[in-house]
Order: C-alpha cells, then sequence, then structure tokens
C-alpha cells in the first residue's frame, strides 16, 4: 500500500515537471494539473495511510484516521480546480490575441512603448 | 479579545463585495467607496500600531476556537507595521489609479480590495495553512490586477506569471504537508514548541519541509534565482498594480521572518547562509540587470529585485540588530519601489511616440516638476541621503557582523554605485541629454501642440509617496525606535508562544 502510493505521487510529479517544462500553453497546464493531483495525494497520506477507519468521532470506533488532511485536501482542491480554469482561459485569450502559443516571455527590449494615455479615455 | 484585529481582513472583504454587487457599473462612486474603505483601513492599521506598541502579542481567536485547533490571527509590532504600510501604500495607489487607469477593465476597484484583503491576512494569520489560503487570495486577486488593462503583451506575460505562482502553491502545499506530517501541527506557535521535539529520524524530513517552504518564500521575494519572474511580470502589468506588487515580494521577505527565524529557529539555521548567499547574487543580478535595462518600467522593476536583496541579506543574518536594520529598510524599499513604478508611469504618459523607452527624444513636457519627483525617487532608491534609503543601508551596514561582513559590505557599497550610475544615465537621458533634441527639433518644424494630460491628479499621490521616505529618514530615530522594539519582540519566541497558547486556556 505505501509503495504503491508513493510511487503513485512520484509518477505524478515526474510527469508534472515534465510536462511544465516544455515551450507550449497547453502541456504546461497539463503539468500543472499533475502536479497537483500530485500534491492532493501527498496531503492526504500526510495523515497516515489508515484503512476503514472513521474520521469524525463515533460510539463504536476504536481508532480513528486524522481528519486534518482531509480537511487541507478539500481546500486545496478546490484552490487548484479555480487555479487550472483561470490559466486555461488566460492561455485562450493570449493565443487567440497574439496567434501564438509559446510560454516564452514576450521580449522586454523589443516592446513596443506604449502608447496608452489614460487621459485621453476619460469620459 | 480586541475586534479590530480581524478589521484589516473584513473591511476590504465587505467591500470588494459591495464593489462588485451594487457598484459594478458606477466608476465614479467606486473609485469613492474605494478610496474610502482605504482611508478607513489606513486609520485601523494606524490604530492597530498605536495597540501593539505596548509590546503585546495579542491572538485573535477566529470563533473563539482555543489556539492549536482553530484558526488563528495574531497581532505583534510586525504585523502591525507591516499592516499600516499595505494600508498606505495601496490608499496612494488606489487614488493614482482613478486618475485614469482603472477606466481600461473592468472591477479594478474590487479585485484592488480583494488583493489588500490577501495581504492584511498573510501579515496577521498565526497558521501556515491560513497562510496558504491567504497568499491564495493575494495572488488570485493579483492574477486579476496583473491582466487589468489586457493586450496580448501583458496576457503572455500574466500567463507566466499565473504557471510560476501556480508551481509555487505546488511547493508550498507538499512542504506544508511535509512539516504536518512530521510535527502533527501548523499552528506557528504550537510549531515553535513541536519542531524542537522533532526526534531524530525525522529531522530529515523536517528539513526538507523547512528548505521547500524557504523556496516558496524567496520566489515570493523575487530572490535570485527565483527572481526572473518579477521584470517580466512588473514591466507588463500596469504601473498601479506594478506599485502595489512592490508590497507583494515583502509578504515573501516577511513570511521567511515570520515562519523560519521564528517558527522554526534553530533548525532553519542551516537555511541562513543560502538566504545571505543568494540576496548577494539578488543584488549583483539587479544592479546589472538595472544598468542593461532600456526602459524606465524594467528599470523599476530590476531596482525592486536589487532592494529584495538588500533586504533578505539583513534578514539572512538572523540576529534582532540586523532584523530592526531589515524591517526599517523594508518600510522604505516598499515605498520607494511603487515611487518609482508611478513615476515612470507619470513620464511615460508624457513623451509621445515614446513612452518609457530608454531613447533620446524630447522631453516629457512638464519635465521640470516630473524630473524633480524622478531625481528625488532615484535618490531614495539608491540610498544616497538625505532620504530614508541612506539611513536603511547605514543600519543594515552597521548590523552586519560575522565572517560574512566583508563580503556584505562590498556587494553592498559596489552594487549600490552600478544602481546609482543606471539611475542617472536614465534620468540624464529623459530630462537633460533630451533638452537638445528639443532644441534642434524646434528649429527645423514648427512645433506641434500635443495634449497634455493634467499632471493634477497624479501629483498628489507622487507627492505623498516621495513624503514618505522624507518623513522615515526625517523621523529616523522614533522609527528605529519602533523597529528596534519590533525586532525584540519578534527574537522573543517564547513570549509569542505563551501569548498564543496562553490565550486557549483563559477562554475556557
Amino acid at each position: 500500500m505505501e509503495f504503491l502510493v508513493a510511487t503513485a505521487i512520484g509518477a505524478l510529479t515526474a510527469t508534472g515537471i515534465y510536462l511544465t517544462l516544455r515551450g507550449q500553453t497547453f502541456p504546461v497546464i497539463v503539468g500543472l494539473a499533475f502536479l497537483t493531483y500530485a500534491v492532493n495525494l501527498f496531503l492526504f497520506v500526510t495523515g497516515r495511510l489508515a484503512i476503514d477507519k472513521p474520521p469524525i468521532i463515533s460510539p463504536d470506533a476504536a481508532a480513528y484516521t486524522d481528519p486534518l488532511p482531509q480537511a487541507l485536501v478539500l481546500t486545496a482542491i478546490v484552490i487548484s480546480f479555480g487555479m487550472t480554469a483561470l490559466i486555461v482561459v488566460l492561455a485562450l485569450r493570449a493565443f487567440l490575441e497574439t496567434g501564438d502559443d509559446t510560454v516564452a516571455a514576450p521580449s522586454l527590449v523589443e516592446a513596443p512603448p506604449e502608447g496608452e494615455s489614460p487621459g485621453a479615455e476619460r469620459p | 479579545m480586541n475586534h479590530w484585529i480581524i478589521v484589516p481582513i473584513v473591511l476590504p472583504a465587505l467591500t470588494a463585495a459591495f464593489l462588485v454587487l451594487a457598484l459594478r457599473h458606477d466608476l465614479l462612486r467606486q473609485r469613492l467607496v474605494s478610496i474610502a474603505s482605504t482611508v478607513a483601513l489606513l486609520a485601523v492599521a494606524i490604530g492597530l500600531v498605536v495597540l501593539a506598541d505596548d509590546g503585546t502579542t495579542r491572538p485573535y481567536a477566529v470563533g473563539d476556537w482555543p489556539a492549536p485547533f482553530g484558526i488563528i490571527l495574531v497581532l505583534d509590532r510586525l504585523s502591525a507595521m507591516m499592516l499600516a504600510l499595505t494600508a498606505a501604500l495601496g490608499l496612494v495607489v488606489s487614488i493614482y489609479a482613478s486618475g485614469g487607469w482603472d477606466t481600461r477593465g473592468r472591477h479594478f476597484h474590487a479585485l484592488f480590495q480583494f488583493q489588500l484583503m490577501g495581504i492584511g491576512g498573510a501579515f496577521l494569520t498565526g497558521d501556515v495553512f491560513n497562510l496558504f489560503v491567504f497568499f491564495e487570495v493575494m495572488l488570485i486577486a493579483s492574477y486579476g490586477l496583473m491582466l487589468h488593462g489586457g493586450g496580448g503583451r501583458r496576457l503572455r506575460a500574466g500567463f507566466q506569471y499565473v504557471a510560476i505562482n501556480l508551481i509555487g502553491s505546488t511547493l508550498f502545499l507538499f512542504a506544508v504537508g511535509l512539516i504536518y506530517a512530521v510535527t502533527g501541527t501548523l499552528n506557528m506557535a504550537d510549531l515553535a514548541v513541536k519542531v524542537a521535539q522533532v526526534g531524530e529520524g525525522d529531522a530529515a524530513l523536517l528539513s526538507a519541509g523547512i528548505f521547500m517552504l524557504l523556496l516558496v518564500f524567496a520566489l515570493k521575494a523575487a530572490l535570485v534565482p527565483l527572481h526572473w519572474w518579477l521584470p517580466t511580470a512588473y514591466g507588463a502589468a500596469s504601473p498601479p498594480v506594478a506599485a502595489l506588487f512592490a508590497i507583494m515580494t515583502k509578504v515573501g521577505a516577511y513570511a521567511i521572518i515570520r515562519v523560519h527565524y521564528m517558527m522554526f529557529g534553530d533548525a532553519a539555521a542551516a537555511a541562513a547562509p543560502w538566504i545571505v548567499g543568494a540576496a548577494l547574487v539578488s543584488m549583483a543580478i539587479g544592479a546589472l540587470g538595472a544598468l542593461a535595462t532600456r526602459r524606465l518600467g524594467d528599470l523599476a522593476a530590476f531596482a525592486v529585485v536589487w532592494s529584495m536583496g538588500s533586504l533578505l541579506v539583513a534578514i539572512g543574518m538572523f540576529d534582532p540588530g540586523a532584523m530592526a536594520a531589515a524591517l526599517y529598510y523594508a518600510a522604505h524599499s516598499t515605498v520607494a519601489g511603487a515611487a518609482l513604478f508611478l513615476i515612470a508611469d507619470a513620464i511615460a504618459q508624457r513623451r509621445a511616440g515614446h513612452g518609457d523607452a530608454l531613447v533620446l527624444a524630447s522631453p516629457p513636457t512638464q519635465s521640470t516638476p516630473l524630473s524633480a519627483a524622478f531625481f528625488l525617487a532615484a535618490i531614495a532608491m539608491c540610498g544616497l541621503p538625505p532620504l530614508s534609503g541612506f539611513v536603511g543601508k547605514l543600519l543594515i551596514l552597521d548590523a552586519t557582523r560575522g565572517p560574512l561582513a566583508v563580503w556584505i559590505w562590498g556587494f553592498i557599497l559596489a552594487t549600490s554605485l552600478v544602481t546609482i550610475i543606471a539611475f542617472a544615465r536614465a534620468g540624464s537621458l529623459l530630462f537633460w541629454k533630451s533638452e537638445a533634441v528639443a532644441v534642434a527639433g524646434a528649429a527645423g518644424n514648427a512645433s506641434s501642440p500635443t495634449p497634455i494630460p493634467a499632471l493634477r491628479r497624479t501629483a498628489l499621490p507622487l507627492l505623498a509617496l516621495l513624503l514618505l521616505p522624507a518623513a522615515l529618514s526625517g523621523f529616523a530615530g522614533p522609527a528605529a525606535r519602533y523597529f528596534d522594539a519590533a525586532a525584540a519582540q519578534i527574537a522573543d519566541v517564547q513570549g509569542y508562544v505563551d501569548a498564543v497558547l496562553g490565550a486557549g486556556d483563559k477562554a475556557r
């Protein structure tokens, strides 16, 4: 059981790291998703692996499993799910506006001067 | 329990919700509500500074659950001072943004308030997992603000910013999980007790967790080699947002003080040489980057990297004297960095066709007040007398002891010189050499009238940002007394633990 969980976390992390180092936005996003799966699984087992034990107080339970990691995992899942949705939309917008889905930084040197003047647009 | 402690989190949260729900189409009222709320936040924060100055560590048990079990907020001199700094900066930025930048996209003020809420929560919380949650609140709002205004360049830079911070958050969770698995607690005061009792077999796991946490905070604090996102992100963000982000790097530095220096104590001592070493390299890279950059906004961004290096050198010494210097320098560099971003924007708006690119062109309109503001901010940033950068740097140099002192003195003084050169070159190119171009241009053809944006709307926040370093320098005595007391309170970990864990017993 320990071996299975540990290798699963390791494989997920390795895949995640490999994919986040790619140059296109889509593999990076999938890689981030893999990393968050890995960390969710990891958080879950920080309370030690236990089978058939309740995480809440029950009159006929002899032993308990740690409930706190489960609460942490729920928080982590919610945040990472929302963030994945955001970065997908962001990548799509960037692709539609620039016609390019590489992750490389927009060059700082060649950036056109921003001809933006908020004063002019004010109603 | 003093309920004012939770106000810096609740007030921006309520304001943000109100702005989204009730005023989403009324920009004028949005501005009024947002600025009024930030004024109130500043008043509360100053009240908390006065309250915390009696030296008591005040825990606030949210939901009245006792300390190691419930969520806890803690107010001491350090968190009160950081809150006041955040509120002051937030007020200046919200007034500046109301001068026109908030018309570029929707919900600027709501996102802004959410960001203030996240930063305030990160400074107040007494729980490591809660620190993660407030980091996320702060980051989610910052993603929105970073993209404010849109445009291809901002979206591309935004993707990088979001991706690097998501990786940082994942690492944060791994570290938090490891620390929980070893110690069985995430409450900071409880951690300070339990870390000392960790058995031999788990010591390696604990230090792995400590170093991973350090990586996360160093990423936020833009410590080399984790600083590459900063110039890209800050250079692409709209200038008021970049100015607000000047406090976000300090959140990373604050977390290193709170978690590594206070909670882990001796267990984190192995991290100290890494922090100092990386901070020295940060100073070198920041200064060289400032010299190499070709846009004023990027110059300000690299100056921020450089000042974070100076700050983390002082923090990495893990010594009360150096900590007092670090706190003074943190307050100074936040204000100076923000002032630079706003001035870069004010200059860019007044140079038709060239923006903030460092190329020879006719001088910006209204160049006299602008050049005065630019040079004052540059003097503050570089650490020349009489402004606060000089005092801060002096305090750090004075607090430097030990075998590394030669290196620290050398790096601080040498990179200061390089930064001075970078700013002097940028300033003379923008304001002095450009006079010759203007004369030549005027002789060649008739000057075409261009619309001049009013300086009035930007003058007030700029003036406030420039007065703050002067005030920090003029009142360096009282300020240093407060920071010394704050550093002494930080060093008194036992007092913190007693205050937080003891409060639980009293409440029962």
